[in-house]
C-alpha cells in the first residue's frame, strides 16, 4: 500500500465519507434514544497500529463493540465502540431503563442483543450513506459483538491492512452528548481494505495517480 | 529499579532481570515468548499474522510474522549470548474474539496463527512449555525472565500463571 500517492484531497474526500456516514447513523441513534446526540468532526489519520488503540484510551482498556465486515466493491472493517460505562447506560435507556451491567461477563442475552442491534442499526446507516455517496455497492455482514480488551478487538480490523502495510488509514467519528462535548460516548472506527481505497477514489472521480 | 517492557503490536524486544517484558490487549495475535532458563534472559514478539511469504510487499517488522518473528527472536537470544540447546518456548492468545457463521479464513486467524507459531518452533527444535491459546477472550501477558513465568490477565476469566 503505497499512501504517499493519497493527497489531501483523497483525506478530504475520507473524511467526508466519515461525516456522512456517522451523521446518519448519529441520527439513528438520536431517534433510537429520544435524545439529542451529536459528533465531533471526523479525523482521517494515517498512523501506527498501537497509535489506533491509543484513540479508545489504550490497548488494554475495555469496550464494548460491534464488528462488521463490508462486503461488495470496497471491502472493509467497520467497528461501533463504547466504553463500558457508556455502553451500560445506552442500552438502560433503551431497554426502557433497566440497571445494565456488562462488566462482570454475565450479559444477559437481552443485553447483548441489544447491542448487536443497536450497532446493526448504526451501521447500516453508516454504510448505506457511504454507499449512496459513492455509488458503490456495499453490503454489511451479520454484526458480531464482544466486550473485550480495545487492542484485543481492533487488532481483529487490522489484519487486511497489516498484511502490506505497518500503518493504517482510519477514519474515526466521536459521538457526544449535546449537552457534555467533551464526553465521548462512542467511536465510530470505518477502516477499509488497502485495495479499496483507489475504488472509492476512482468511484469519485479522483483517482489515486494524479 | 524493575522496569516493564513493552511490546507494541506485531513488535519485539528483548528482556533480561529485574525488568520484565509485557504486551497488552493479545487478540487474534499471539505472543511468543523464546527464554534461556539458565541464562536469564528472554524476548517476546506480538505476532499478527501467520505467513510472511504470503505477502507481497517487502514489509520489515518481523514481530510481525509468525515465520519471522520466531527466526528473529532466536536469533536475537543467540546474539545475547543464550545458548541454542537451552532456548524454550512459551506461547499465548490465538482467540477469536468474533464468531462469525460464514467461517473465511480471515475469521479464523487466531487458530493459524498458534499453528504456525507451533510449527516454526518445530522446526527450530524449540521445545513449547506452556501454553494459553484460543477461546474468544483477550489476553495481556508479562513475562519475568528470573523465574520464567507468564502471566496472563483475561477481562471475564481472571489471571493465571503459566
Amino acid at each position: 500500500m503505497d499512501f504517499t500517492k493519497i493527497n489531501h484531497i483523497h483525506l478530504d474526500i475520507l473524511r467526508e465519507i466519515g461525516n456522512i456516514g456517522a451523521g446518519h447513523a448519529a441520527t439513528a441513534l438520536s431517534t433510537m434514544l429520544n435524545k439529542a446526540v451529536d459528533m465531533k468532526v471526523p479525523s482521517v489519520n494515517v498512523i501506527s497500529f498501537d497509535e489506533i488503540t491509543e484513540m479508545v484510551g489504550g490497548s488494554e482498556n475495555i469496550v464494548a463493540s460491534v464488528f462488521l465486515r463490508i462486503v461488495g466493491d470496497a471491502p472493509g472493517c467497520m467497528f461501533f465502540m463504547l466504553p463500558i460505562e457508556q455502553a451500560e447506560k445506552l442500552l438502560g435507556d433503551l431497554l426502557g431503563g433497566e440497571a445494565v451491567q456488562l462488566t462482570e461477563g454475565v450479559h444477559s442475552e437481552m443485553t447483548i442483543s441489544a447491542l448487536q442491534e443497536v450497532g446493526n442499526i448504526l451501521s447500516g446507516s453508516y454504510l448505506t450513506s457511504f454507499s449512496d455517496f459513492t455509488g458503490l455497492n456495499l453490503q454489511p455482514s451479520v454484526p458480531a459483538t464482544s466486550i473485550d480488551m480495545a487492542g484485543a478487538i481492533l487488532s481483529f480490523g487490522l489484519l487486511e491492512i497489516s498484511a502490506v502495510s505497518d500503518f493504517a488509514i482510519v477514519i474515526d467519528t466521536a459521538f457526544t452528548d449535546i449537552k457534555k462535548l467533551d464526553e465521548v460516548k462512542g467511536h465510530f472506527f470505518l477502516l477499509p481494505d488497502p485495495e479499496s481505497f483507489a475504488k472509492i477514489f476512482n468511484a469519485l472521480g479522483v483517482p489515486m495517480d494524479e | 529499579m524493575s522496569e516493564i517492557i513493552k511490546v507494541g503490536i506485531a513488535d519485539i524486544n528483548l528482556v533480561s532481570p529485574p525488568d520484565t517484558i509485557r504486551t497488552t490487549g493479545l487478540g487474534s495475535c499471539v505472543g511468543v515468548i523464546l527464554y534461556d532458563e539458565g541464562k536469564k534472559i528472554a524476548g517476546m514478539a506480538h505476532v499478527m499474522l501467520p505467513e510472511s511469504a504470503l505477502i507481497k510487499s517487502n514489509t520489515t517488522n518481523l514481530g510481525k510474522f509468525a515465520d519471522t518473528a520466531v527466526n528473529a527472536l532466536y536469533d536475537m537470544l543467540i546474539k545475547k549470548g543464550a545458548s541454542a540447546k537451552s532456548i524454550k518456548a512459551k506461547i499465548a492468545g490465538g482467540a477469536q474474539m468474533f464468531q462469525f457463521s460464514s467461517g473465511s479464513e480471515m475469521m479464523r486467524i487466531g487458530p493459524r496463527n498458534v499453528e504456525s507459531v507451533k510449527l516454526h518452533l518445530n522446526q527450530f527444535g524449540i521445545p513449547l512449555i506452556s501454553s494459553d491459546v484460543g477461546g474468544n477472550s483477550g489476553r495481556t501477558i508479562e513475562f519475568d525472565p528470573l523465574n520464567s513465568q507468564l502471566t496472563i490477565k483475561t477481562v471475564n476469566k481472571g489471571t493465571k500463571i503459566i
